[in-house]
């Protein structure tokens, strides 16, 4: 049953926990280390004492009569011997103890400064900066005299960690604590603390406090041994010198011994809060393993804080392996039903849903309930038992929890979740197998691919859940990306090539056209055919895309049109619906700023836009189908004119090499200001390389043979880019390594295979054969060399913008757009008045601004 | 420039504009429906109250981030100097860190001097720092005399416009406590201080000095861009580079965020973190929208100083306890707020994740506020219609948040808020 949120917490409050707020906690005073007696039974007043709460199932608490899980635990405490510094609180003991007379407790302050300091610690706490409190003051401190009593002053040095000395005295922590106790409440408020939420005194140790037992509670391991927990072992041993100390004390004991005990106390305490204290060698296990203690389990990425407390585990969520489905729509994603008969939605049973309700409950095949929750809240599993008294009992108000329907709305994500598009809403689609299953378009939001990534699925519970991921979650809410203003999401690979084929000059008989509509799913009378060949009815393939094209929209841009069967730049036109001239590729239909998808999506909607992506999918697979488009070595064979030109490039490049080399042989390179001769020599050299490949590219992408399915696949934007081609056919070029040639290896030369000192191109990575053709062996090390730098480049990169992404986002959440549209933090300081000086949103503007041109 | 008879439109559009309107000869008819669709398609993009605005500002810097690359060099082979790029640069603006790698300045000049391609040859070996062993050939220690003798090289000297003379004036100022003279293409250093090992640092410390040139500028580069000669340099100083009279100081910049909010101020820092990380971007063909550059760099100077997005800078500002402590170093966080005792009002995103409340931004800022009468007959209708509202968040006219603190803090709120809303102004006069 739902519940509203009764209460709400509003604020919290940080303060100093004091000796009298323990005393009320404490239900009991532990003063025996031993834990268990000889029966295992936990020794009363000692550490496991069943006072401070359970951890056994069926026990019965002794202090609040609770249960497991129910009782939250109770406090204990340990009265220490002697009183102890508390470690996490040195730096402000030493503050105080300088800052206040020791005679008298009184600030160190003149008397007419007073105001000052008020004054001060006014604005700092509007400036909310009380951190800086001390550093404020300290040029009011009187030196050397009291200005109350004109007791003489002496500056207190801290001996880390926990040593206080006065001159060359050592001041004991039971001495510090009276000195604090001295200060009078006045001066506290004086400087900005409040004396009901921390006295100076209290940083001092008195009553040690003992957590519960729930939270440091015991394993029983297999063998039937009790296994305790780190704190619980760092308490048990301050409780065993505690006694010591207490003994000692009492049988008159030296002052050394008592002493010595006395930093023994202190050592353990201090490790108690901190076991990763500077200067003090960390506790340890029996085991030599180092013990976890309180500031441990707080902090790092392992800490409460992280782990716990930011870090959310839920219910109602799937993972599985994930693969592709070009078939299901782009917003769908497909569900292996046996994941679906494990996850459930509740459904609130009303007059109108309870027949259907009914009958999903009796059903023992897939679309059924699994568990039924009364109006008392109790949940009760659905059972060949317990069926027949559910179904009678059944009523409005209660609530069946349903298993996933085909059409509900889930949550979809694949880590690392870099951005907003890493979650999205989609609608189930129930499908046999065992993985789930998205349409391949959507990869490139989340950045998946199918070598066995694996997603998350989550189901939103509540209706309001539910009608967030519908209205702002969905992927078809997404396909503008707030990064940049343009579709994220486009056709790829083969459809974007089926496509890029039917509008390019694709002729289709009646059969061919009407099996293309009908495979996209267009119902639309077939319009009338473009030409007529020897009595054949024949349908441009323009004419076909024009049908899943909305009816009014009219579109203009540069692009690539077909002209006497060569293509050439020109724009596209789309008059009324009708894709008039060009050829629709990846500039227009594809990821990552799709024209003409962003276009539909700004003028029609997300709706139509989604449709739009599914039909070009559904259309350019269909043409695919139909189109043989394969590679082979003929695809990468050259015609023997460019053969020649390209082995000219080789020519020039080694004569000009050869020239500078000769140049730097006499000393006549001039050289560029801030480099050696040698330095200017290397990026001369570079650059006539870089040229070299720059014009194998140019020279490759001029004369390409337009019947090569490499090339087409190129100019639709589905496959590699010309630049591939050239180093396949062509040759492959410099290999760069730190913007350098490569430069190291053996003494004087890269590879054993060249002379000592030899500059010239090969030996320092320039590659002079294709791949096609097959590179030299020491070619192919230098590529290698090369590729290996791009994993280390990828393997370094990826945690330090990690990192970079987790200190931008916590610095920024908490901005957001108020009302009147200024952004603040949640201190609710301005940072701008407006987003962006004009307030537009991203994802909703035209590429970043207002295109009013068509 | 306009037809239009609405002084109004023409007033208000952008000369991009009204020049195409006019190229294009559009009837004030319909140059007035065009005015009309601009301003709808602008109200239908205009952002949502709530968005929040700083995590899709940070996700849309941090997800091209794992895309940048590592590399700090620029262009390959071309002639010109190394600028820190890609990955590492987007890091050092961020962190807002003092000591940067490759500091760089582009010096711009004045009109008839950037055409000039001698001319900004000429500046260039000028401002460059000359230290005295670059245009010398040799520092022979004398040991018999105990003096320093220094072999000038004539060329360099040429290059750079120097005098021996000016030398010799410039090292009798920064060498104390000794004499200095001039003997044909060589200087003689004689010390008063007659002690070897002292010689000796003397001439391993005079080998530094700095002779021309300005301070801090270890190179410089004239190159042609965009039909006018400009100056590259390492290494920067503003502040003296300004008080050259050929330099045009309105466009001459340097990359280091410090120095140009030293002498420039902040608003030009900020608008330097908006370049520099644009230009990465840019160069990396990753397309990110000026717009969160601007709010990050705002975020960044917002007080009047750079604050790096580092547990030092902004983290540490933050209000909330919870929110420091989620992020680095929570122990403390913890310890400073329980002593001074400080409250969290559980205003942003962490806290409220931390305690399990819904969060008080996007669909969950606003909420409706109900009067009930009697606490007991809360009926079932009004419960199902506060759900109903809340699911339609755009339609409830009351920010919960907004009321409750205000009734919660009457003081603190409107303080603050006058208080930065002071500070801008200041800022902006």
């Amino acid at each position: 049953m739902q519940k509203a949120i009764s209460k709400k917490i509003d604020h919290i409050v940080f303060r100093v926990l004091s000796p009298a707020i323990l005393k009320k906690l404490s239900v009991v005073n532990i003063i025996t280390p031993e834990i268990y007696d000889a029966d295992g039974y936990p020794v009363e007043k000692g550490l496991m004492d069943p006072a401070m709460g359970v951890i056994d199932p069926g026990m019965k608490c002794k202090t609040c009569g609770s249960y497991m899980k129910s009782c939250l635990g109770h406090f204990g405490k340990i009265s220490l011997a002697k009183p102890v510094v508390h470690i996490l609180f040195v730096e402000y003991l030493k503050v105080f103890l300088n800052t206040f007379c020791k005679h008298c407790g009184r600030a160190l302050v003149v008397h007419n400064k007073l105001k000052e300091i008020g004054d001060r610690t006014k604005t700092l706490r509007n400036e909310n900066n009380l951190g800086n409190l001390f550093k404020n003051i300290k040029d009011l401190k009187t030196e050397k005299q009291c200005p109350y009593c004109n007791a003489e002053f002496k500056v207190v040095k801290l001996v880390k960690p926990t040593n206080f000395f006065e001159g060359d005295i050592q001041i004991w922590p039971n001495e510090i604590r009276e000195r604090l106790e001295k200060i009078p409440d006045e001066d506290l408020v004086m400087l900005g603390l409040d004396p009901s939420g921390m006295r100076p005194e209290w940083m001092i140790v008195v009553d040690l406090a003992v957590p519960p037992i729930t939270t440091r509670s015991s394993i029983t391991l297999q063998s039937g041994e009790r296994s305790e927990d780190d704190l619980t072992h760092k308490l048990s041993d301050i409780v065993r010198v505690n006694q010591r100390l207490l003994e000692n004390i009492n049988a008159g004991a030296p002052e050394i011994i008592v002493e010595d005990l006395w930093d023994l106390l202190q050592y353990h305490v201090t490790t108690f809060f901190n076991n990763k204290v500077a200067q003090i060698p960390p506790a340890r296990h029996r085991t030599k393993r180092e013990l976890k203690t309180l500031a441990q389990r707080l902090e790092g990425k392992e800490g409460r804080f992280r782990y716990n407390l930011a870090g959310k585990r839920v219910n109602f969520c799937a993972r599985s392996v994930l693969s592709a489905d070009p078939y299901i729509d782009i917003d769908e994603i497909g569900v292996p039903t046996r994941i679906a008969k494990h996850l459930t939605i509740p459904e609130t049973v009303t007059d109108w849903n309870i027949k259907w309700l009914k009958k999903i409950i009796k059903s023992d095949v897939y679309p059924s309930a699994n568990y039924v929750i009364t109006p008392d809240g109790k949940r009760r599993r659905i059972t060949v038992d317990t069926i027949s008294a559910i179904l009678e009992e059944l009523d409005i108000g209660w609530v069946v929890e349903r298993q996933l329907l085909e059409g509900d709305v889930i949550v979809f994500n694949r880590q690392p979740s870099l951005h907003r598009l890493s979650m999205m809403g989609h609608r189930v689609k129930i499908l046999p197998g065992k993985t789930l299953r998205i349409n391949p378009i959507v990869c490139l939001p989340y950045n998946a691919d199918f070598d066995g990534d694996e997603m998350n699925l989550h189901l939103p519970q509540t209706e309001e859940a539910r009608s967030e991921v519908d209205n702002l979650l969905l992927l078809k809410h997404q396909i503008i990306t707030p990064r940049y203003g343009l579709s994220i999401i486009g056709n790829l690979e083969d459809n974007l090539l089926g496509v890029y084929y039917l509008t390019r000059d694709l002729l289709l008989n009646r059969e061919d056209a009407c099996q293309l509509i009908s495979a996209t799913g267009i119902v639309a009378k077939l319009p009338k055919p473009a030409r007529k060949e020897k009595g054949e009815e024949l349908w441009d393939g323009k004419q076909i895309f024009s049908l899943i094209l909305p009816r009014d929209l009219n579109f203009e841009h540069q692009g690539k049109i077909m002209q006497k069967g060569k293509i050439t730049k020109g724009s596209i036109k789309i008059k009324n619906g009708t894709l008039m001239e060009g050829i629709i590729d990846k500039v227009f239909i594809g990821p990552e700023g799709g024209l003409l998808i962003h276009k539909v999506f700004g003028d029609y909607g997300p709706d139509i836009a989604a449709d739009f992506l599914n039909k070009c999918n559904l259309l350019g697979l269909a043409v695919s189908r139909k189109i043989a488009h394969t590679i082979s070595f003929y695809d990468l064979d050259i015609s023997e004119e460019q053969e020649k030109d390209i082995a000219s490039i080789l020519v020039t490049t080694e004569k000009e090499s050869k020239l500078l080399l000769k140049k730097l042989d006499d000393g006549k390179i001039i050289a560029l200001p801030g480099k050696t001769m040698k330095e200017t020599f290397e990026t001369e050299m570079l650059r006539i390389l870089s040229i070299a490949r720059s014009s194998v590219g140019e020279l490759v992408e001029k004369n390409v043979k337009e019947a090569s399915t490499l090339v087409n696949s190129a100019r639709a934007g589905a496959g590699d880019k010309i630049l591939n081609i050239a180093l396949m056919s062509g040759f492959v070029g410099q290999q760069a390594l730190r913007g350098e040639r490569i430069n190291f290896g053996y003494a004087g030369r890269t590879l054993p295979h060249f002379k000592k000192d030899d500059l010239s191109p090969e030996s320092h990575g320039f590659i002079k054969s294709g791949y096609a053709r097959g590179v030299q062996p020491t070619e192919f090390f230098f590529n290698a060399i090369v590729g290996r730098e791009s994993y280390m480049d990828t393997a370094m990169r990826t945690p330090k913008s990690g990192y970079m992404q987790r200190r931008l986002i916590n610095a920024l959440q908490d901005l957001k757009i108020e009302y009147d549209h200024s952004i603040r933090d949640s201190g609710r300081r301005i940072i701008q008045f407006n987003f962006g000086g004009d307030n537009i949103d991203v994802s909703k503007s035209d590429g970043g601004s207002i295109n009013v041109k068509d | 420039m306009l037809k239009t008879k609405d002084p109004l439109f023409s007033a208000k559009l952008p000369s991009k504009v009204s020049a195409e309107i006019k190229a294009r000869k559009l009837s004030p008819d319909k140059q007035k429906k065009l005015i009309k669709y601009a301003e709808e398609r602008y109200e239908n993009m205009i952002m949502a109250p709530g968005e929040a605005i700083g995590i899709i500002a940070a996700q849309s810097l941090g997800e091209p981030g794992t895309q940048l690359t590592m590399r700090t060099f620029h262009f390959v082979g071309v002639a010109e100097l190394n600028v820190t790029t890609g990955l590492p640069r987007i890091i050092e603006i961020v962190d807002a860190r003092k000591t940067v790698k490759n500091k760089a300045m582009i010096i711009h000049l004045k009109s008839p001097y950037n055409k000039d391609k001698q001319f900004a040859n000429k500046l260039a070996h000028r401002i460059k720092q000359i230290p005295l062993k670059e245009i010398s050939d040799e520092f022979i220690l004398d040991i018999a005399n105990l003096t320093i003798n220094i072999e000038l090289n004539k060329n360099t000297i040429k290059t750079y416009g120097l005098k021996i003379a000016e030398i010799v004036a410039s090292l009798e100022k920064q060498v104390k406590k000794s004499s200095v003279k001039q003997d044909g293409a060589s200087i003689v250093i004689d010390p008063t201080d007659k002690d070897l090992r002292k010689v000796y640092k003397l001439k391993e410390k005079i080998k530094n000095i700095q002779i021309g040139g300005i301070k801090g500028i270890i190179n410089t580069l004239a190159v042609k861009k965009n039909n006018e000669y400009i100056i590259q340099t390492y290494g920067t100083n503003l502040k003296d580079i300004f008080t050259v009279p050929e330099v045009d100081t309105t466009k001459t910049i340097s990359n280091d965020l410090y120095e140009t909010a030293a002498v420039l101020g902040i608003e030009a820092a900020r608008q330097l973190i908006v370049n520099e990380i644009y230009k990465v971007l840019e160069e990396e063909g990753m397309p990110v929208d000026i717009r969160y550059l601007m709010l990050i760099a705002d975020t960044m100077c917002k007080d009047g100083d750079l604050k790096g997005i580092t547990r030092h800078g902004i983290t540490k500002e933050k209000k909330s306890v919870l929110a420091r402590a989620s992020f680095e170093i929570p122990l403390k966080h913890l310890i400073n707020a329980s002593v001074v005792g400080e409250v969290d009002y559980l205003t942003s995103v962490v806290e409220n994740i931390m305690i399990n409340q819904p969060i008080p931004i996007g669909t969950g800022l606003p909420a409706l506020i109900v009067k009930v009468k009697s606490k007991q007959n809360v009926s079932p209708a009004s419960k199902s219609k506060t759900l109903k509202d809340k699911s339609r968040p755009r339609a409830s006219p009351i920010s919960k948040s907004k009321t409750l603190k205000d009734k919660s803090r009457p003081r603190a709120s409107p303080i603050s808020k006058s208080k930065t809303l002071k500070d801008k102004k200041n800022k902006k006069k």
